[in-house]
């Protein structure tokens, strides 16, 4: 579906129009991110990241690709092909770097993304499907992070995947049999690299399958925008391109000078200096790390230290998944008319403590277990389950909103001090209206 | 059904987690170690490899390699690096062909007539050998240690240029201090006192104990603390060979991006310029 007054694609060249008839391959690229798609004219900058995040995974895909012609998947190889593509592949450290750092640009801009979608209430009716599958996303690049982490087989690599795999051994009874199957044996060795590397090379493809959908429920209701209020004519949109295109572009441009910054000047920054030892299952680091985006969940996991009915560790386990799949139910666990948290000031105040909730989290997940850490980790675990399952409904059931404006335009010309009055919603506009 | 679980869920782990608070408040903290107390992070170490500028200086990397050839060579390999890497350093053909041919250490072999192993001298298309046939081989004859290769080495520790360093001159009886606090705490025979290292004492012998250990060809005073900096901003660069190369892309790439976001701004506002957002 889009707005009646969408522009409709139409072929000029000849051939484009030969084209058109057989395949209109051209005619859908119009319509997804072209001049047939109309966006709200109020977009702020948070609403580049999306494409951020594109444009981050086609990097990852293109030097993934090259990286993989020179890798090598072999326990007993693997750190030498990747210093070998370091050292003697024309251009290797570039790529090498690109794509490490790159796994790190990929999750600033996804969590920039998902807090968009917190603060302006994105992942409310209708477009809880884009939010479900957007959470899905998340951890398909969640896992595919981790296994290529462990592809060069450094010491990090190595025990990453021994923690993390030994995860699944906290299910009872049939836990350590899991554990086993998954990794083709006792330990991380040649058997868990391969099936490693076969996953982390196919599940961006899958990414980018569930990328389409995510877009293609985007497109049925239409982007949201930060005045919370739904698109009523054809006077509060612009055309996709080129609007967005241009404002989209200076984003990319952004983007990619921060990723330089730290791909051609601070290439092991975002890294930790022990995987440039070779992975030696006979010596164990004095601290194993995840990379800094695996962090809050790392410390949420470290927080259970006491069996209570369940062991610690399986609680650890259930808090840890469970931080990430309760995303799913927000659409539900927020019932609050209003959408944005501009709106809504004290829904606004929690969010944001839960913002530096999370920021702590990832300090103490990075920082060795002291007693003082421990308590901050707890606490803040606390409140991160609290926030979302208890204070969060409560808020949403019981703050009044602000009032929203009329319309788009409306808020356009306020926010801008202009004086022309809005022109009201074009009649019998059949766009869908959100629960307000 | 959401609205009623969730909640419950919520409290549920919440209440878990103030249990083990209350179990965290109780236990004792950890006891000090000394470990904990002494150990010093490295100190700052200006390198010409250093900022985004930063280039090597070939005349300190020869130093360097000079260091590592004379002294380090005889307990740790740099086997990720080969021999005609060194013309990065400014050796030219010749220079790098003798370098290989004169190593000590030679390249393992089979003898070609009875199949039996063997070496033979190295080449330039060779890669720095291993100095022990095996890490066997290697902690008996360290006192139970391994000698680890270097080429990573400044990549393999935090803040690793400026970690080898301060280790390479920081060795030194321990202090009074440590026996008051830490009775416990010794040194034993074999190991060596030094602040820096994680654990405080560690298995290599100072390998830079007095001035003048090396005769630099440049005439360079080789003061212990001069054959350090040498040694390390040559690990830099078997580290990171590519270090200027990155550098330079760097820049070029910062330019063309700055530029690029210039016209992507001018882009955006003729687009924009008649609509109120
Ligand atoms: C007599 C043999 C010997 C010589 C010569 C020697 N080392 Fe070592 N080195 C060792 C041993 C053994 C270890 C392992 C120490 C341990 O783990 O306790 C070591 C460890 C190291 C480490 C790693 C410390 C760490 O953090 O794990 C560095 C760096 C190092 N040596 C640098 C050098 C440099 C540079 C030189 C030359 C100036 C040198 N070594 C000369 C034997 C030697
Ligand atoms: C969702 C996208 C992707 C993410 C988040 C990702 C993440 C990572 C990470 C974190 C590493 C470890 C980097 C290091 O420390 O060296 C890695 C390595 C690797 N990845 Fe990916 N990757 C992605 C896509 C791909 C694709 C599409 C391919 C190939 C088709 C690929 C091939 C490789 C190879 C060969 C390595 C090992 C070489 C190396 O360590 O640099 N990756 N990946």
């Amino acid at each position: 579906m889009s707005f009646p007054w969408a522009k409709h694609y139409e072929p000029k060249a000849p051939v484009m129009k030969w084209l058109d008839d057989r395949l209109p391959l051209p005619r859908l690229v119009y319509n997804a991110v072209g001049a047939g798609y109309p966006v709200p004219r109020n977009l702020n900058y948070f609403w580049n990241f999306g494409v951020l995040a594109g444009a981050a995974l086609v990097i990852q895909i293109v030097t993934g690709i090259v990286l993989a012609m020179h890798y090598s998947t072999d326990a007993n190889t693997a750190f030498d092909s990747v210093e070998a593509i370091m050292r003697d592949v024309n251009a290797g450290w570039f790529l090498r770097y690109a794509h490490a750092n790159g796994a790190s640009m990929f999750f600033i801009v996804v969590y920039t993304h998902i807090c968009r979608g917190l603060y302006y209430g994105s992942y409310k009716a209708p477009r809880e499907m884009v939010w479900l599958l957007g959470v899905v996303i998340f951890l398909l690049m969640m896992a595919t992070a981790f296994m290529g982490y462990v592809l060069p087989w450094g010491q990090m690599s190595f025990w990453g995947a021994q923690v993390i795999t030994g995860f699944f051994s906290a299910i009872p009874v049939v836990g350590e049999t899991i554990r086993v199957w998954l990794l083709g044996g006792y330990a991380p060795d040649a058997a868990a690299l391969n099936r490693f590397f076969s996953l982390h090379y196919l599940l961006p493809f899958v990414i980018a399958g569930v990328i389409i959908l995510h877009i293609w429920a985007l497109h049925i209701p239409g982007s949201s925008n930060p005045a919370g209020v739904e698109v009523k004519g054809e006077q509060d949109t612009v055309p996709f391109h080129p609007y967005y295109t241009a404002k989209d572009g200076i984003g990319l441009g952004v983007f990619l000078l921060v990723f330089a910054l730290f791909l051609f000047f601070a290439p092991n920054m975002l890294g930790h200096p022990d995987n440039y030892i070779p992975a030696n299952p006979l010596s164990t680091p004095a601290h194993i790390v995840p990379e800094w985006y695996f962090l809050p969940f790392y410390a949420i996991l470290k927080s259970f230290t006491v069996d209570f009915i369940l062991p610690a560790k399986l609680w650890g386990v259930l808090a840890m998944f469970g931080s990430i799949l309760l995303l799913f139910f927000l659409p539900w666990l927020d019932t609050s008319p209003a959408r944005t948290a501009n709106h809504r000031p004290r829904y606004r105040m929690f969010l944001i403590i839960l913002l530096v909730d999370v920021l702590i989290l990832g300090y103490v997940g990075g920082a060795e277990a002291s007693k003082t850490n421990v308590l901050i980790g707890q606490i803040t675990t606390a409140y991160y389950f609290l926030h979302f399952l208890v204070i969060l409904p409560i808020v949403s059931a019981t703050e009044r909103p602000k009032p929203v404006a009329n319309s788009i335009t409306e808020a356009v010309l306020k926010g801008k001090g202009g004086t022309a009055p809005a022109k009201s919603a074009i009649e019998g506009s059949p766009n869908p209206m959100p629960a307000e | 059904m959401t609205r009623i679980i969730a909640p419950l869920i919520g409290l549920g782990f919440a209440f878990v987690l103030v249990l083990g608070l209350f179990g965290t408040i109780t236990t004792a903290s950890e006891p000090a170690t000394a470990e904990h107390e002494f150990h010093l992070a490295p100190k700052p170490l200006e390198l010409a490899s250093n900022g985004v500028f930063g280039k090597f200086d070939k005349q300190q990397l020869q130093r360097g390699f000079q260091v590592y050839k004379e002294v380090c060579s005889a307990c740790h390999s740099i086997h990720r690096v080969a021999f005609r890497d060194l013309a990065d350093l400014g050796y030219n053909e010749g220079q790098v062909k003798a370098i290989a041919q004169q190593w000590t250490t030679e390249q393992p072999s089979t003898n070609p007539e009875t199949g039996e192993p063997a070496t033979r001298k190295n080449l330039p298309s060779d890669k720095f050998p291993k100095v022990y046939a095996n890490d066997t081989a290697a902690r008996a004859a360290n006192n139970n240690a391994i000698p680890p290769d270097l080429s990573l080495m400044t990549k393999a520790r935090p803040n690793g240029a400026a970690y080898v360093h301060s280790l390479l001159t920081g060795y030194g009886e321990s202090p009074a201090e440590v026996q008051k606090e830490f009775p416990k705490f010794t040194t034993p025979d074999g190991l060596y006192f030094n602040r820096y290292f994680p654990t405080l004492n560690l298995a290599m012998p100072p390998p830079l104990a007095s001035d003048g250990q090396v005769t630099y060809a440049d005439g360079t005073k080789s003061t212990v603390d001069q054959m350090a900096k040498d040694v390390t901003a040559f690990l830099v660069w078997t580290a990171e060979p590519k270090l200027e190369a990155r550098h330079t892309a760097g820049l070029a790439s910062v330019i063309f991006l700055l530029i690029f976001i210039g016209l992507t701004i001018g882009a955006y506002k003729s687009v924009w310029r008649n609509v109120k957002h």
